[in-house]
C-alpha cells in the first residue's frame, strides 16, 4: 500500500459547534489517509462522528456557527478556508456524495433525469443530447433496467432500491476522484442491501476513484473495506485492514462492537450489547472519552487521553492498554 | 404529476361552495373585461337631469295593458314643494324600450378603439330616459357603468398586490430559512419591526408618499405596491419555516454536494416544492387586497376621480343622511362582499384540495 498514491489525507480535522449547551466536538482531531482506489471504511454508533467527517470534507459545515480546522489535503491544496465558488469545483465534480436515504434525496419535482442532468451540466462540459446519452450509459454500466424509461420516471415511481442505484449513477457520473457513502444501505431491506453493495463491489474494480464508506453495520464492512476506521465519540480509536481488525480487534470498544452482532451461537440467549451510551457531545468524559463504559478500564483513563499505539504493523489503536511494554 | 392534477380538480370540484365562487369570479372577471361594452353609459359622463335618481323599474306592460316587452318610462323631475327635495316622477304614457345592442356613448375598448356600441341600453337620449339598474349619483352617473369599471380596478389590484407580495414573500422568506444564522434573524426582526405598526396608518403614510400629481395609472400601480408592501410578511414568515425544514431534506444536500449555487437551489428547489401553498395563499389574501384598496380608497388617499373603483364609489355613501336618501350608493359594497367571499371560498376549496394529508377523498 506504500507505492499507491495518496488522493486525501486529513490532518487534526475538528469540526466544533458552539450551541447554548456548551461546545459540541463533534469531530476532534481526527487524521487519516485515502489511496486512490481503496475503499475506507469509517464505523462507529449513531452519533460519534461520521457524517460530520464526510460534511466537513465537503465542506458543507456552514463556518459560523460551527468550526472547522485542520487540514484536508486534497490534490495538493487544503480544503479547508477554500472560497465557497473553488469549493463547489470539488464538490460534486471531484468528490461526491451518496445519501442515507434515496427516497429524499431526490426533489419529488422533477424527473431522474433531470436530477441527473443538473449535475452533468454543473460539471461536464457535454452537450445536451451527450449528455443524456452518457447519462444512459451510466446507468445502464450499474445494471439498471430500461434505463431510457427510468430517464423520464419520477422519484416517487421508483423502488428505494433503484433510487439508490440512480444515487450511485449520480456520484458516478463526473467519475469523481472519491466518492463518500453515508450509510448507503441502512435504509433499505435486507436483499437490496446485498444487491446494492454487489454494485459497489463491482463498482471497486471498474472504477479508479476511492471510496469512503461510512456505516455502522459491521458486516457490510467485511463485505466491502479494504482498511477499516472505528470512531467512537468523535474520535478514531482503531484503525486497520479489514482482515486484522475482524481477527484482531484491540480496542475494547471495537471488541465490544464485534460481539454486538446477531449470531447463530447467541440463540435463546440475550444478545451482548456495550453498557451504556454514547456520551452526548457537550459532556465527553475526561480521558479516555470510552472509559466509562469500558469494561478493562484503568486509573489511567480517567485521567488522561490515549495517543495512538501502533502494536502491529499498519494497526493503530488509541487505547492504554497498548502502551508500549504492556501486553495484549 | 398528472394524477395528482387530476386529484386535484377532483377534489376541488367536491366542494360545492368553492365551485360555485369560481364561477362568481368567472363571471366578474369577464364583466370587467368588457366593462365598457356591458356598462350602458359612459362611466364619467354626467347627467344634469338624473342627479341622485333612483334606479329606473323595468316595466313589460304598458298602461293600456298591452305587452311591450322589456322597457322603461321616461322620468319627470320636479321639486317638492314643501321641502324642495328633488323628486322623480315616471311619465307611465311614454315607453323606452330596452334594446340589445344599442348605440350609447362613446368609449374606448381596451383603451385602442374607440366604439358607442353596449351591449344594452335604450336609445333615447340621456335627458329624457336613462336605464339606471343602480340608480344614479350626484353628478347624474349611472352607478351600474361605474360599478361595471371600479371592478376592473377592484378585481386586479387584489391579483396585482397579492403576485408582487407572494413573489417578494416568497424570496425573502426563503432566503431567510435557507440561510439561517444572522440573515434569518436580520429578516425576521425587520418583519416583526414592519408588524407591529398598524396597519391601516401604515398604508395611510405609504399612500400620503402617492405624489397627487400622478395620473390614476400610476396612483393605481402605486396603491398596488402600497398593498403589497404590507402583504408580504405573512407569506415570508411561513416560507421561512418550510425552507428551514426543506433545507434538511436530503435533496438540498444532494444539490449543494453537486456544487449547484444557493441561489439556483432556492429557486429550483425550495419555492417550487412550496408552490401548492404559495398558490393558496395567494388565493386567500386577495380579499385581504380587495379591501385594503377599498379601504384606502374609502379614505380618500387611493383611487382618485377619475378613475374609480368599488371603494372609492363607497366614499359617496360616508354620511348617513346620504344613505338614507338615496340608499343605492351602498351598492358597490355589495360587490366588495361578492368578490371577497367568493375569493374565500375558492381559497378554502383550493386549500383542501392540494392538501396532501387530508386523505378523505384521496382515493
Amino acid at each position: 500500500m506504500t507505492d499507491s498514491e495518496r488522493i486525501l489525507t486529513v490532518l487534526n480535522l475538528k469540526t466544533y459547534f458552539g450551541t447554548p449547551e456548551g461546545i459540541v466536538r463533534a469531530v476532534d482531531d481526527v487524521s487519516f489517509h485515502l489511496d486512490r482506489g481503496e475503499v475506507l471504511a469509517l464505523v462507529g454508533e449513531s452519533g460519534c462522528g461520521k457524517s460530520v467527517t464526510a460534511h466537513s470534507i465537503l465542506g458543507l459545515i456552514k463556518a459560523p456557527p460551527a468550526k472547522v480546522a485542520g487540514r484536508i489535503v486534497f490534490g495538493g491544496q487544503d480544503l479547508i478556508g477554500l472560497p465557497e465558488r473553488e469549493y463547489r469545483q470539488v464538490r460534486g465534480k471531484q468528490i461526491s456524495m451518496i445519501f442515507q436515504e434515496p427516497m429524499s434525496a431526490f426533489d419529488p419535482l422533477y424527473t431522474v433525469g433531470q436530477q441527473l442532468m443538473e449535475v452533468a451540466k454543473a460539471h461536464m462540459p457535454w452537450e445536451e443530447s451527450e449528455a443524456r446519452e452518457r447519462i444512459i450509459d451510466t446507468l445502464k454500466s450499474i445494471h439498471i433496467p430500461e434505463p431510457e424509461k427510468r430517464y423520464d420516471e419520477y422519484p416517487h415511481e421508483m423502488s428505494g432500491g433503484m433510487l439508490q442505484r440512480i444515487m450511485i449513477a449520480m456520484a458516478l457520473i463526473t467519475s469523481p476522484d472519491i466518492i463518500i457513502a453515508d450509510e448507503p444501505t441502512t435504509a433499505l431491506d435486507v436483499t437490496i442491501q446485498a444487491q446494492v453493495l454487489n454494485l459497489m463491489q463491482n463498482l471497486q474494480s471498474s472504477y479508479r476513484g476511492s471510496i469512503i464508506f461510512i456505516t455502522h453495520d459491521l458486516g457490510t464492512v467485511a463485505e466491502i473495506a479494504d482498511r477499516v476506521h472505528v470512531m467512537y465519540a468523535g474520535k478514531i480509536v482503531e484503525k486497520a485492514s479489514v482482515v486484522e481488525l475482524f481477527d484482531n480487534p484491540l480496542h475494547p470498544y471495537t471488541s465490544g462492537l464485534l460481539t454486538s452482532r446477531v449470531r447463530r451461537e447467541y440463540k435463546g440467549q440475550d444478545l451482548p450489547y456495550i453498557e451504556g451510551y454514547v456520551p452526548r457531545a457537550y459532556e465527553f468524559p475526561e480521558g479516555c472519552r470510552f472509559h466509562p463504559r469500558c469494561p478493562k478500564a484503568m486509573e489511567k483513563c480517567k485521567a488522561a487521553r490515549p495517543p495512538g499505539f501502533e502494536p502491529a504493523p499498519d494497526h493503530t489503536v488509541a487505547c492504554w492498554l497498548f502502551e508500549e511494554g504492556e501486553g495484549r | 404529476m398528472e394524477g395528482t392534477t387530476a386529484r386535484i380538480i377532483r377534489s376541488f370540484r367536491k366542494h360545492k361552495l368553492g365551485v360555485f365562487g369560481l364561477v362568481v369570479l368567472a363571471v366578474l372577471y369577464l364583466v370587467i373585461l368588457f366593462a365598457g361594452f356591458i356598462a350602458p353609459y359612459d362611466f364619467t359622463q354626467s347627467h344634469r337631469n338624473f342627479v341622485y335618481a333612483p334606479s329606473s323599474k323595468i316595466r313589460f306592460v304598458d298602461e293600456n295593458g298591452k305587452w311591450r316587452g322589456p322597457f322603461i318610462c321616461a322620468m319627470k323631475k320636479s321639486r317638492d314643494p314643501v321641502t324642495y327635495q328633488v323628486v322623480f316622477a315616471e311619465d307611465t304614457s311614454s315607453v323606452v324600450p330596452i334594446k340589445l345592442f344599442v348605440r350609447g356613448e362613446e368609449y374606448k375598448v381596451w383603451g385602442l378603439l374607440k366604439t358607442n356600441l353596449h351591449l344594452f341600453g335604450v336609445e333615447e337620449l340621456p335627458d329624457r330616459a336613462m336605464l339606471l339598474l343602480f340608480g344614479a349619483d350626484r353628478f347624474g352617473r349611472d352607478l351600474f357603468s361605474r360599478v361595471v369599471v371600479g371592478g376592473q380596478v377592484s378585481m386586479t389590484v387584489g391579483l396585482l398586490g397579492t403576485f408582487l407580495s407572494v413573489f417578494i414573500g416568497a424570496i425573502v422568506g426563503s432566503l431567510s430559512g435557507y440561510y439561517g444564522g444572522w440573515v434569518d434573524v436580520l429578516i425576521q426582526r425587520f418583519i416583526e419591526l414592519l408588524r407591529s405598526f398598524p396597519r391601516i396608518p401604515l398604508w395611510l403614510a405609504l399612500a400620503v408618499t402617492l405624489p397627487p400629481s400622478w395620473p390614476s395609472t400610476w396612483v393605481y400601480f402605486g396603491i398596488v405596491t402600497v398593498l403589497s408592501l404590507i402583504g408580504w410578511m405573512g407569506v415570508a414568515r411561513v416560507m421561512r419555516g418550510m425552507a428551514l425544514s426543506l433545507r434538511e431534506k436530503e435533496f438540498v444536500l444532494a444539490a449543494r454536494v453537486t456544487g449547484v449555487p444557493s441561489m439556483k437551489i432556492i429557486t429550483r428547489h425550495l419555492i417550487p416544492n412550496t408552490l401548492s401553498y404559495l398558490v393558496v395563499v395567494s388565493t386567500l389574501s386577495i380579499p385581504g387586497m380587495i379591501l385594503g384598496e377599498s379601504a384606502i380608497s374609502f379614505l380618500g388617499l387611493g383611487i382618485k376621480e377619475p378613475m374609480t373603483s368599488w371603494g372609492l364609489l363607497l366614499k359617496q355613501a360616508q354620511s348617513l343622511s346620504e344613505l338614507e336618501s338615496h340608499p343605492w350608493l351602498m351598492i358597490p359594497g355589495i360587490f366588495i362582499m361578492i368578490a371577497v367571499l367568493s375569493y374565500n371560498f375558492v381559497g378554502d376549496a383550493l386549500r383542501d384540495a392540494v392538501d396532501p394529508y387530508r386523505t378523505v377523498d384521496k382515493v
